[in-house]
């Protein structure tokens, strides 16, 4: 059974069907990319994935549970992390706390308990360490103390992958993580994010306009417009579809 | 009582409520448009109907003027005074964040009540008997000319500001500002003009408001805005901020309320029914009666 | 980079001194109090300022650390104040017992008042957080067993400058605690961004309504606190005004610096005391110099930086030696 199941998944907004009963299969350890023009309800899919959005109708299946109806955090609970589009980071929070709110679902102590302590505590201590080596996999334990808003967008990119990371997911959903990035950072994003699949033995589906690197780097593409799956395949597949140049080069290109 | 009694009573109310409303829709338009510009709550507008009746009292009682040269010059002095708050303490913060912004209003609304206090003393004055008190009698419904005026005026004004705002250029520059001021900005619009005109006609409107108060209810004091700003502001919210219309509807609902809260439960609870009504509002309605609502973009 | 460095050395060893000063302060304050030999008008501010200082540093957990714009903390106050002085006078309670009870009640209001409100965003969370304490007043003069509009009298006097002292001190510590803790940063999560906060698995519902609760139960406390000192209440005291002044607090101390609530409550507090001589310009003066300070740093006194940090570097540096150079600013 695949580790996330999509089954007629539709999402109207008012009277527009931003995603429309769409199916996915991603069976784990895949690195499947999702692409489409501009509006053709990505992001929204991975939002209702999520739980930011609910579905109109439809069913999403992750590791044998519905997901439908629960609330994003209820979501991250079951394996699932994300990354965004515009980067959301906790700006005003050092790179190592923006890290360290990953553990939070591992902290054991209750609200009483965090209340009544004396401020140094084991735990907390233990978090920070394992926050640090995590950040020095990505590169940025040197920027540790510094405030997110104040890292180059290249390094936000990173934290925000680590961040997401740091949750423990089985899935991670990166929304167009090379956005703005020049061509030798889109390179390094590209091993990194193989080299993290390897690492946490994860499941990765992404979102991404920069064709070179979907190709290069899914082994599996579903292809979007206007709400709609217009193919699905191998890179190779994709690249010679019809359907799918008609939709990225307009119909008077073929 | 009879059914025809009260439905008569409740009739009656509800005028007395609009001619109230009147007031809070006066005082409301000025938050709300300053809201839909900068996104500031301006705390200190509550102040500015204080300083419209207070510069009425002066043009009748001192200088002897009559009601519409005294309405016009209070609605001079409150816009040169809310221009004059916008440009010394609200430009200068106004890449500051919201939340400091909220608090220089705080400042200057106390500054404004704690130097009215010192400045004009705390006593109440008795507003000068302008408009002489007429009482007509109407199928039982008792109306007098004062409620009338209000009306009038009040009305008047709204037109007056929805022409402005729709067809004049300047109206049409607010409405590109408040929609999306960096673009109003590289159109070409110049936002600190826009700005201080909007701080002017919000200005104006409470000062008319503030003069009414004082031909119908006689008394003014340097305190007297806080309690109105606070309603009208919140009259603004139930409305839905930033909308004009919304802004009306929410004095005349909030005036309404409170009358009828009077008439028919007790005075005590005057204060309450338009908090509750405001939360009973935002909890059905998040974004207001006329509010459209925005989901945020993920 | 250099200067910098020099900068935040300088700083942090100058608020070790200030903190030393403090400290030296305050213990010469409770030796004279303990010896009896302080003035009443005296004691009675250094109470006011625990009082303020409790309610200035729960507000912040709602305010600076969670960002939920609340302007309603009177409300909770109030609750807390009458709950505690009814049961002091009717029932006879000892004063521990009535404090917490005060806070009980003040924290269900803080329930009562947060599920529904909290789902409101920005200005319409504020909005109606204030319709709230407005609408707890008029309940407050609406009812019999309060005394209405004229008030409280005969509330015994309890409230020491030990006893707020000392409560004041563990407000600080628990508070503290509790922003130090894996759930004050899911706190400071929900502040930040309450979407990634989410999908970091952080419930923002639950956090949102735990400072509020938290925050409303020390605000009881104060309120407590205030009753008993005062002897007399009346729902005056708890207005919107109350409530405006506490925010002020807040904001002017630097919006989530917990040393910066407890700074500018102190200082506050004081500052109208101090200006008395002026007479009837002292409230003219006041309001223009928080005009003068928002203008002039908008971010608060001390922004969000708390004097625990500089203990906490100034460790590192011992610790590291020179090696502190190689601070991240160095590499930069």
């Amino acid at each position: 059974m695949a580790l996330l199941e999509i089954k007629g998944l539709t999402k109207a907004f008012g009277g527009l069907l931003a995603v429309s009963n769409v199916d996915m299969a991603i069976e784990t350890g895949e690195l499947v990319g999702l692409i489409g023009p501009n509006g053709a309800g990505k992001t929204t899919i991975f939002n209702l994935v999520t739980g930011v959005f609910e579905p109109t109708r439809g069913e999403i299946t992750f590791d044998g549970c519905r997901l439908n109806g629960l609330k994003p955090y209820q979501v991250t609970k079951h394996g699932i992390a994300r990354t965004f589009q515009n980067i959301r980071l906790f700006q005003n929070l050092p790179v190592i706390e923006n890290v360290k709110i990953g553990y939070h679902l591992n902290a054991k102590s209750s609200l009483w308990a965090s209340m009544v302590r004396f401020p140094i505590l084991r735990e907390e201590r233990e978090i920070t360490q394992k926050a640090r080596e995590f950040l020095s996999i990505f590169e940025l334990d040197y920027r540790a103390d510094e405030l997110a808003k104040n890292l180059p967008y290249g390094e936000q990119r990173r934290l925000e992958i680590a961040r997401a990371l740091a949750a423990r997911p089985k899935l991670l959903l990166l929304d167009e993580p090379a956005a703005g990035m020049n061509p030798q950072e889109t390179q390094e994003l590209l091993n990194l994010i193989r080299w993290v699949r390897d690492q946490f033995s994860l499941t990765i589906l992404l979102i991404e306009h920069d064709m070179s690197l979907v190709m290069q780097l899914c082994e599996r593409i579903y292809v979007l417009d206007y709400g709609v799956t217009i193919a699905e395949g191998p890179p190779a597949e994709i690249k010679r579809n019809p359907k799918v140049i008609e939709a990225y080069l307009g119909e008077e290109a073929v | 009582m009879s059914p025809h009694d009260l439905t008569l009573q409740v009739i009656q109310q509800v005028f007395n409520g609009v001619s109230l409303g009147s007031i809070y829709a006066l005082i409301a338009l000025g938050y709300t448009m300053v809201y839909g510009i900068i996104r500031l709550i301006n705390f200190a507008h509550g102040d500015i109907f204080m300083v419209g009746a207070f510069a009425g009292y002066f043009a009748t009682a001192v200088y002897k003027l009559s009601f519409f040269p005294a309405l016009v010059l209070a609605m001079v002095v409150a816009a040169l005074t809310g221009v004059t708050i916008e440009f010394f303490a609200y430009r200068p913060i106004r890449k500051a964040g919201r939340i400091s912004a909220l608090i220089t209003a705080i400042g200057v609304s106390f500054l404004l009540e704690n130097a009215g206090l010192l400045i004009l003393k705390p006593d109440p004055r008795a507003f000068p008997e302008v408009i002489p008190l007429t009482v007509y009698n109407v199928g039982g419904l008792i109306v007098n000319n004062r409620q009338v005026l209000i009306l009038a005026v009040t009305f008047g004004l709204m037109f007056l500001l929805q022409w402005i705002v729709r067809y004049t250029k300047i109206g049409k520059a607010m409405r590109a500002v408040a929609n999306d001021r960096d673009a109003a900005h590289l159109m070409g619009i110049d936002v600190n003009q826009v700005i201080t005109v909007t701080f002017a006609l919000g200005s104006a409107l409470a000062a008319a408001a503030g003069v009414l108060v004082g031909i119908v209810y006689n008394r003014i004091d340097p305190l007297m805005g806080i309690m109105p700003g606070l309603k009208a502001f919140v009259a603004a919210v139930l409305g839905g901020i930033g909308i004009i219309p919304g802004a009306m509807i929410g004095g005349f609902v909030m005036g309404i309320v409170e009358v009828l809260v009077v008439a028919f439960i007790s005075s005590g609870w005057k204060d309450a029914a338009a908090f509750v009504a405001l939360i009973i509002i935002l909890l059905v309605r998040p974004v207001g009666l006329l509010g459209r609502n925005v989901g945020e973009k993920v | 980079m250099a200067t910098q460095f020099g900068w935040k050395k300088i700083r942090d060893y100058l608020s070790l001194i200030v903190t030393a000063l403090f400290l030296l302060g305050l213990a010469y304050i409770n030796v004279i109090s303990g010896l009896g030999l302080i003035d009443r008008y005296y004691n009675g501010i250094l109470i006011l300022v625990m009082v303020n200082v409790i309610l200035a540093v729960s507000l912040n957990l709602i305010n600076g650390i969670t960002g939920q714009f609340s302007i309603g903390h009177a409300g909770f106050m109030a609750v807390g104040a009458y709950v505690s002085a009814l049961l002091s006078i009717h029932l006879r309670w000892p004063f521990a017992a009535v404090l917490v009870a005060g806070m009980a009640a003040a924290a269900v209001m803080g329930v009562v008042v947060g599920i529904p409100t909290l789902r409101l965003k920005g200005d319409y969370l504020a909005i109606a957080t204030l319709g709230f304490g407005e609408i707890i007043r008029v309940v407050i003069v609406n009812l019999d067993i309060t005394g209405g509009p004229r008030g409280l009298p005969g509330i015994p006097p309890k409230t020491g400058f030990f006893v707020a002292e000392a409560l004041a001190a563990l407000t600080i510590l628990v508070i503290s605690n509790l922003i130090n803790s894996a759930h004050g940063r899911a706190m400071l999560a929900v502040r930040e961004d309450e979407v990634a906060a989410e999908t970091m698995g952080v419930n923002a519902t639950r956090y949102k309504v735990t400072a509020f609760v938290v925050g409303a139960a020390f605000a009881g406390l104060a309120g407590g606190l205030y009753a008993h000192y005062m002897m007399f209440i009346d729902p005056k005291s708890f207005s919107f005004f109350k409530s405006v002044e506490v925010l002020v607090m807040v904001v002017l101390g630097g919006l989530g610096s917990v040393t910066g609530s407890i700074l500018s409550a102190a200082v506050l507090t004081y500052l109208p005391e101090m200006l008395r001589q002026f007479a009837m310009l002292r409230m003219v003066i006041y309001s223009m110099l928080l005009i003068v300070m928002m203008l002039v740093r908008p971010q608060g006194l001390l922004g969000t930086w708390e004097v625990s940090q500089a203990f906490r570097d100034l460790w590192r540096r011992r610790e590291t030696g020179e090696a502190g150079r190689r601070d991240v600013h160095g590499i930069a």
